[in-house]
């Protein structure tokens, strides 16, 4: 069955304010409700956190590091979740089910199989 | 070529639509299915005008094309050192109603929500018209490279993302039925921009459409729409130049094909309970033209009704603006002008601007020059422009 990678654009979580548990509540109801197709995922921590780095002037290049994630917009890529459905209709479905898609968006992408 | 050849060629070319479907749904893959009946069709292109056409022309194209698939799935496995998948056989005499149904789901794998709506009409156009990608690039004009590359891309997506072939359940069905009519009612639209051909394809979809969903209202109001717009064809272009619903020859008009699209109007109304389905009520405005004896004799009063129930479920400035053209008729320029000038957004629309033009020619002002101007500027078509040069005595 083909998998799925949910990846999850929204605004940055703040936390330490109240929103944050009710986000976080619904969340946990869509991992219970959508357990059956979910291989596997991760949140992640907020984009001030983030570092991106790159080589310039291509392999063996310059190391540049730089504070701050790779684009910087009001949505970011905050997690996301890897997906067993049937075909893209099916994983579409889930990924509506998503908080994040409420108010941010989600991209919702084939994961290669290697092993085909 | 010859009449006897063409019919052959017709014949392939709509049978061909069909066994596509078919192979598809066998196959699992667009791609290898259009190579496969491309395959099928350029063997019964040779040999049917020689030997004469089989009896069950539809069973020897499938035979042929499922035939060619599995040659190539097997090229494939062996290159690729794997076991060939199972392929299922295909019966060469398919029930009608699973080729209907295998249609039905080419049409909205194409018009799936997941691919862009240029992919949408080309690969719809490909694969349901049956036109070669350099026709679809012609028709749609593209660059034939920006075209193959577009067309690959969604078939790509289509195997990878696996979009699914299958009719949409009933509860999705109204949202992906939208995107399915607007891409039908784009292709028709594209024939008018030169491309004859593709108001056949427009038409054959629409009557598709219908056949597949009998009841809807969408697609009973679509296949109206376009047979009442397809009736005027004979009058609408004189040596190439479009000319306007008011100068066109009625006696000229395909009578039947205005006879069935009313009739499709009413049936579209008798199944639209309570909100009016936009393609139905369009449909109907162009049965009012359609019906009248002469541009005079329109009945505008049913005409402006018509605009008023769309304005209810589509209000947008382009339906505002074409009421008002019919208030012109009624009322007179004056009240249509006020109605047109009080439009906001529309300063980049060439429309907007040869409508103000002419309804202030007809009021004896000299602003209209100015707005002639302004919708040259914006890009009104030639033909158009013109047009509104003679009215204002500029030519």
């Amino acid at each position: 069955m083909p998998q799925y990678a949910a990846i999850i654009y929204a605004s940055d979580v703040d936390p330490t304010r109240p929103e944050a548990a009710d986000l976080m509540k619904d969340y946990n109801e869509f991992g219970e409700g959508a357990r059956a197709v979910i291989r596997g995922g991760a949140a992640l921590y907020p984009t001030a956190t983030a570092t991106t780095v790159r080589v310039t002037g291509g392999k063996g290049g310059d190391l540049v590091t730089s504070d701050g994630p790779y684009a910087e917009t009001k949505e970011a890529l905050t997690g996301f979740y890897l997906l067993e459905c049937a075909d893209l209709d099916e994983a579409v479905k889930v990924a509506a089910r998503i908080p994040g898609a409420w108010d941010g968006a989600i991209e919702v992408r084939p994961v290669v199989d290697f092993g085909q | 070529m010859t009449g006897a050849g063409d019919a052959v060629a017709r014949l392939v070319r709509d049978e061909g639509t069909r066994v596509l479907a078919t192979l598809v749904r066998v196959t699992g893959s667009v791609d290898l299915a259009e190579d496969a009946v491309q395959d099928a069709v350029v063997r019964a292109l040779e040999t049917w005008p020689r030997d004469g056409v089989p009896g069950n022309p539809r069973g020897w194209l499938l035979v042929a094309a499922r035939r060619r698939a599995v040659d190539v799935v097997r090229r494939e496995a062996k290159r690729q050192g794997k076991e060939a998948v199972a392929m299922p056989d295909v019966d060469p005499c398919p029930d009608p109603v699973v080729v209907r149904d295998d249609l039905l789901r080419l049409v909205f794998t194409c018009c799936h929500p997941a691919l862009s709506l240029d992919a949408q009409v080309a690969l719809a156009l490909r694969t349901l018209g049956g036109l070669s990608t350099a026709e679809v690039a012609r028709g749609l004009l593209v660059p034939e490279a920006t075209m193959a590359k577009r067309l690959t891309r969604a078939k790509q997506k289509i195997a990878q993302a696996r979009i699914p072939y299958r009719v949409p359940a009933a509860e999705e069905l109204p949202a992906r039925l939208a995107g399915v009519a607007s891409t039908v009612y784009l292709i028709f639209n594209e024939g008018y921009t030169g491309r004859v051909s593709l108001l056949d394809e427009g038409v054959r979809l629409a009557r598709l459409l219908v056949s597949l969903m009998p009841d809807e209202p969408t697609a009973l109001g679509l296949l109206a729409l376009v047979l009442l717009q397809d009736a005027r064809r004979p009058a609408r272009f004189a040596s190439g130049v479009p000319v306007l619903l008011s100068a066109q020859d009625r006696s000229s008009w395909d009578a039947s094909l205005i006879k069935e699209g009313v009739e499709l109007v009413g049936r579209g109304l008798r199944r639209t309970p309570s909100v009016p389905n936009a393609y139905v009520v369009q449909a109907a405005v162009a049965a009012c033209h359609d019906l009248a004896p002469s541009y005079e004799d329109t009945n505008w009063d049913a005409v402006i009704s018509w605009y008023d129930v769309l304005l209810s479920v589509q209000d947008t400035p382009v339906v505002r603006l074409n009421r008002a053209a019919a208030v012109a008729e009624r009322d007179g320029p004056s009240s249509a002008l006020a109605l047109v000038d009080a439009l906001p957004g529309l300063d980049d629309y060439p429309w907007w601007h040869a409508s103000r033009a002419e309804l202030l020619h007809r009021l004896g002002s000299r602003a209209a020059v100015e707005a002639l101007a302004r919708a040259v500027e914006t890009g009104l078509p030639a033909a158009h422009v013109a047009h509104l040069q003679h009215r204002l005595g500029q030519r």
